[in-house]
């Protein structure tokens, strides 16, 4: 995969095949990987320093074929499952697991860590949309997919189901607490679904695209409503719980949020700010006073319109982080293997890798009810 | 919450992670003792740098690992060099990596030919996909496009016959 510009990717055959760079990278054949509802932020050309030439993906999952004189966890075989975080498991935040914010992965900015394929503003390594792709730090990150488990559940394992995870996490749910959820994409969907295994007594979704309410009504076994078809959504979310708001509130949207005529033509059109913040600004809102924000979706790295003072008087906890998926694999495997999640209920597109251009459209612009694309390589045998 | 559970038999694993210390929930600080001396760890082995990486100013040199992916280079990377003068707080280095990302979409056109590469820039916005699935939506812009062209050809001629 190689990005041109906005909304302009192709598949190459002229990238060079990866090299060990440093004693402790593995390279790894691709056998699956995902386009995110992140990647889509970096495809519309709002995140800063991605570069003409980048291979995106940060999803990914493949067979080691590599590795470099310091690795010792893997050898050439193994079928592994990569964390979207690059880290390096021995700074003071990798030593706290928050593997999204180590310290030895990004030079290029220090409030965040190394992504795989996310722009030079999380390190400029190239993703997994690839046949082959450099794991650095190969001892920390990958897991070994256990014999048992499908590949489509391994590979949504990298980053939607974890991230999902986090967000129902750090919202800190109670036992019976109202939880809502801004977003019915991938994440959005996960968090819905993680939320009752906190203990939700009601968990609802919000978004503007039926056929996306129509799935998490159906795979998460909650309440969704279209903000289009209401009149005002924090009005509506304030009413049908009890007049004090939510318990907890989930933004799992981030920066390309609908909803909000000057959030769009400001954040989205303009790039006067970093982002639409339209799902943050409803979540604020639509909590009770002393309630839990939890902010998953992704934003860029300058200033936003957020109602800051709402936060203040209403006694609102905020957490947010980009998730640590290396601490809550071995959770969220058991979850697995225990059918409390069944995360490749998810997948409604496999797409060959050479038609990654079109993948990126069909995603991006909503069609075919797409929920979640997973591209094969050529290379992949499984 | 025996009630509770009842009520939700219906939902796969509800509440199996429900944990009352799960206030203010994850990451809570992990104290060690020597947190003074949290900067004082054992770095990993330096990746050895044999492309031009930039980096935060807010930072002492590079990180034990680095992506290499595209070096900065050409108008965009003076561009990029610059913006890296400034900290990650600063309007100064986010807006001109976005003009320098902008101006690098150019170069990649330009690069394209250089290696006598025509860009199907159909292709690559996913134009096949949009035939497939979005027909109707397609013809529309389509039309639309021509008959905005059409007018503003027709304006400028007016205008320039005016003149």
């Amino acid at each position: 995969m190689n990005y041109r510009g906005p909304f302009r990717v192709r598949a190459d055959r002229d990238k060079p095949y990866p090299e060990i760079l440093h004693p402790g990278d593995a390279i790894v054949r691709v056998t699956r990987s995902c386009i995110c509802g992140s990647d889509l932020h970096l495809y519309h050309g709002l995140v800063p320093d991605t570069r003409v030439g980048m291979t995106f993906g940060h999803e990914f999952t493949g067979v080691v074929v590599e590795t470099g004189s310091l690795v010792e966890k893997l050898k050439p075989g193994d079928h592994v499952l990569v964390p979207f975080n690059i880290a390096c498991g021995v700074c003071p935040f990798c030593k706290q697991e928050l593997y999204g914010n180590c310290h030895e992965s990004n030079a290029e900015a220090t409030a965040v860590g190394g992504i795989f394929g996310y722009s030079h503003t999380a390190g400029g390594y190239d993703g997994g949309q690839a046949e082959y792709v450099r794991v650095p730090y190969a001892d920390v990150g990958p897991v070994v997919i256990p014999p048992e488990m499908d590949p489509d559940d391994a590979v949504l394992l990298t980053d939607v189901l974890p991230t999902g995870y986090q967000a129902a996490e750090m919202g800190g749910i109670k036992i019976g607490d109202t939880v809502v959820v801004f977003g019915a994409g991938p994440v959005g969907i996960m968090a819905a679904k993680c939320a009752w295994l906190f203990g939700a007594g009601r968990v609802i979704v919000i978004d503007h695209l039926e056929y996306r309410l129509d799935f998490v009504r159906n795979y998460a076994q909650c309440e969704a409503y279209n903000f289009r078809s209401l009149e005002d959504p924090v009005l509506f979310l304030k009413k049908t719980t009890g007049d004090y708001g939510a318990d907890v509130c989930i933004d799992a949207v981030g920066c390309e949020a609908a909803g909000s005529a000057m959030q769009t033509i400001t954040g989205r059109k303009m790039l006067l700010q970093a982002g639409s913040a339209t799902a943050l600004y409803w979540a604020i809102n639509s909590v009770k006073k002393g309630g839990i924000v939890s902010i998953v979706g992704v934003y860029g790295p300058t200033f936003n319109f957020v109602p800051i003072g709402n936060v203040v008087n209403k006694g609102i906890t905020i957490r947010a982080n980009q998730t640590s998926v290396k601490r809550l694999l071995p959770k969220l495997i058991s979850h697995i293997q225990s059918g409390y999640i069944n995360p490749k209920a998810i997948v409604t597109h496999r797409v060959p890798l050479e038609e990654v251009a079109d993948a990126y459209h069909i995603f991006s612009s909503k069609l075919d009810n797409c929920i979640k694309p997973v591209l094969i390589p050529p290379s992949a045998y499984i | 919450m025996e009630n509770e559970k009842s009520k939700f038999d219906h939902i796969k694993g509800w509440a199996v992670d429900a944990d009352s210390r799960n206030e203010p929930t994850y990451p809570m600080k992990k104290y060690t003792g020597d947190d003074h001396q949290r900067l004082n760890y054992t770095r990993p082995y330096q990746q050895p740098r044999n492309v031009e990486v930039l980096h935060s100013n807010e930072r002492p040199g590079l990180t034990a690992v680095f992506g290499t992916s595209v070096p900065p280079s050409g108008l965009s990377g003076k561009v990029r060099r610059y913006a890296f003068n400034y900290s990650e707080g600063s309007f100064g280095h986010w807006l001109p990596l976005l003009l320098a990302d902008r101006i690098n979409v150019a170069e990649g056109i330009i690069d394209d030919f250089r290696k006598g590469v025509i860009p199907n820039i159909l292709s690559e916005k996913g134009w096949k996909a949009e035939w497939k699935y979005n027909r109707k939506g397609l013809v529309q812009k389509v039309l639309v496009t021509a008959a905005v062209t059409v007018v503003v050809i027709g304006l400028l001629r007016k205008g320039n016959a005016n003149g």
